[in-house]
């Protein structure tokens, strides 16, 4: 999980990995610099859900998910696809669209775009999963289906997830390491339980965070 | 035509979660280009000299095959005025249908097209200098016109693009509508300058704003044949691409895109084949920005079939439109340009309106 206050630049880091800004020094993958690579092949191994996400003209749920396996069939004469249709299934099966698959896209409400993208995401198979604050303008029922998804797909061995979220309770619920950033930089990164300590979280954030915790938390146990 | 037109589209708009898309297989394939085929020989039959249907196939059929020709046949008309005239605005047609495609795809914006974004206007502006100053190739006498109208094109595109992203980053339909319709407005006002001073030119420049296909030749048909089979070749390649920026640029690179190297190779060809369209015809308006709105009503959005649509619907419409300004005044021809604004501005405000209540 990838947490901090605005500005601390977890969207620039981000962005940073998939490549979709300047920058100087290196990002490694398993010792080959990322930089080196065709956007065809980071995309094979790393997929971004973005924060925001809609689509121009009248574009099937399948049509889209589809569009994930762009990367496995890129190239000048557009290589052949074997698993692709395969995947593409796979995903729209995970996250319950087969029903909506020739649904345009123009009429699906913001929780049921997201999970196409999300879709997407899950036919490009890449081994890391960026996903920027995928719960946000979402309602509660999408948030945890959309992290149950998540945590589905990451059952399967070879795979990691690196999200951005604000919500430092969905952060304790769903992630295993962390990394706070403020101002641009690294202040802790490990095991959430060693990250997000109370007093890390007063350097960060300029209050105590547990204290705001449990304040809300006792709203509901008020009920 | 029209009535399955508006059935499609009302029970698209009933059933909004299914779409019903129709098909398009071979048949359908087959079934456009008999259409294309009877709308040439249409045009080829009606105008000031009434041919026959029969009369025209014969003509055209024993000169592909170099077979003598009747004598009672008009074929000079049919072979050296009516047919060249006809391929061109077939070609024609087809290719400011699909560059406009490609743009509305490329841009995500559902208003772009060669003139709305002032890019054949660019163009008419590069042709007109040529001519004006007689910058020609050596042995290919419209080659200079052609060159400039090409390099006007993508220069006019470049500088539209860059313009609006100064004024608003997200690069929103607004913004690019109103700085293209300000940049037209600019050239215009530099080409009737053009026109003032160079008054010995003054009826060969005048119809690069209004759009003619009078008097082209074979050479020229070759020549827009040439340009529209190579560009629509690179166009139909980036099918994939073109439907990958439906998801926004930042998420097409996200799957894979190179989105410079495409986003460049799109804009070059477009204005390659806008460039070769104004320097034979001048500016011809709408066609661009209104067939490939019918085409993805037919078909859908997808680029693979979009593209193949748009060039047949795009070269039924041009058909059309000229047999209207030939013959709709005989023995006066209007300028092609004209009946094309006048049908394209009232189909481009419904359009409009239509977009903007399917986006609410």
């Amino acid at each position: 999980m990838l947490a901090g206050p605005n500005g601390a630049g977890k969207s620039t880091l981000i962005e940073t990995i998939a490549q979709g800004i300047p920058y100087t020094g290196s990002i490694l993958w398993q010792d080959q610099d990322i930089h080196t690579l065709k956007p065809s092949q980071l995309a094979r191994m790393i997929g971004v859900l973005s924060q925001r996400n809609n689509v121009s003209y009248a574009y099937s749920v399948e049509e889209v998910v589809g569009l994930g396996r762009y990367a496995h069939r890129a190239g000048l004469f557009s290589g052949k696809d074997d698993e692709g249709k395969g995947q593409v299934e796979k995903a729209l099966e995970m996250t319950g669209l087969t029903d909506l698959r020739h649904a345009s896209m123009l009429t699906l409400s913001g929780g049921e775009t997201q999970r196409v993208f999300l879709a997407q995401v899950f036919a490009q198979n890449p081994q890391v999963l960026i996903l920027d604050e995928p719960a946000n303008h979402l309602d509660l029922k999408y948030q945890q289906h959309i992290f149950s998804l998540i945590r589905q797909w990451l059952q399967e061995p070879g795979r990691a997830v690196l999200s951005v979220v604000h919500d430092l309770s969905l952060a304790r619920k769903y992630g295993t390491h962390a990394i706070l950033m403020d101002h641009g930089k690294c202040i802790s990164q490990g095991e959430i339980s060693e990250v997000m300590t109370p007093d890390n979280l007063q350097q960060v954030y300029g209050m105590d965070v547990y204290e705001w915790m449990r304040e809300m938390l006792s709203q509901w146990q008020e009920c | 035509m029209l009535s399955r037109l508006l059935r499609f589209y009302e029970v698209t708009m009933q059933d909004k979660r299914q779409l019903k898309r129709e098909q398009f297989t071979p048949v359908t394939y087959l079934l456009l280009t008999v259409a294309l085929f009877f709308t040439m020989v249409l045009c080829i039959c009606i105008g000031s000299v009434r041919i026959s249907f029969s009369d025209t196939v014969t003509a055209v059929w024993n000169a592909v095959w170099k077979l003598p020709i009747p004598e009672n046949i008009a074929k000079n008309i049919i072979l050296n005025v009516r047919l060249p005239r006809v391929l061109c605005v077939v070609l024609a047609g087809g290719a400011l249908s699909i560059c406009g495609a490609a743009m509305q795809g490329l841009l995500r914006n559902p208003l772009a097209d060669g003139s709305t974004m002032g890019v054949s206007s660019g163009a008419a502006l590069g042709a007109m200098i040529a001519i004006a100053t007689g910058f020609t190739l050596p042995g290919f006498s419209f080659g200079g016109s052609m060159i400039l109208a090409m390099v006007f094109a993508f220069g006019s595109l470049i500088l539209i693009l860059s313009l609006s992203y100064a004024l608003d980053r997200s690069l929103s339909t607004g913004s690019i509508i109103l700085i293209g319709v300000i940049f037209t407005m600019f050239i215009s006002a530099i080409i009737s300058l053009i026109i003032t001073f160079a008054s010995d030119h003054t009826r060969s420049l005048s119809f690069w704003t209004m759009g003619s296909f009078s008097g082209v030749n074979y050479d020229q048909v070759k020549i827009l044949c040439a340009a529209l089979v190579l560009c629509g070749a690179i166009l139909f390649r980036f099918s994939p691409e073109l439907n990958a920026f439906a998801i926004g640029e930042d998420n097409a690179r996200h799957i894979g895109v190179n989105v410079k190297r495409v986003k460049l190779i799109i804009l070059i060809t477009v204005s390659v084949l806008i460039g070769v369209c104004v320097s034979i015809a001048g500016t011809v308006s709408f066609v661009g920005l209104i067939m490939p709105h019918i085409a993805r009503m037919l078909v859908g959005p997808n680029h693979k079939r979009l593209l193949p649509a748009s060039l047949f619907s795009g070269a039924i419409f041009l058909l059309l439109a000229d047999l209207a300004a030939r013959t709709l005044l005989s023995p006066v021809e209007l300028p092609i340009g004209v009946v094309t604004s006048l049908v394209g501005a009232v189909a481009f405000v419904i359009i409009f309106y239509k977009t903007r209540k399917v986006r609410s």
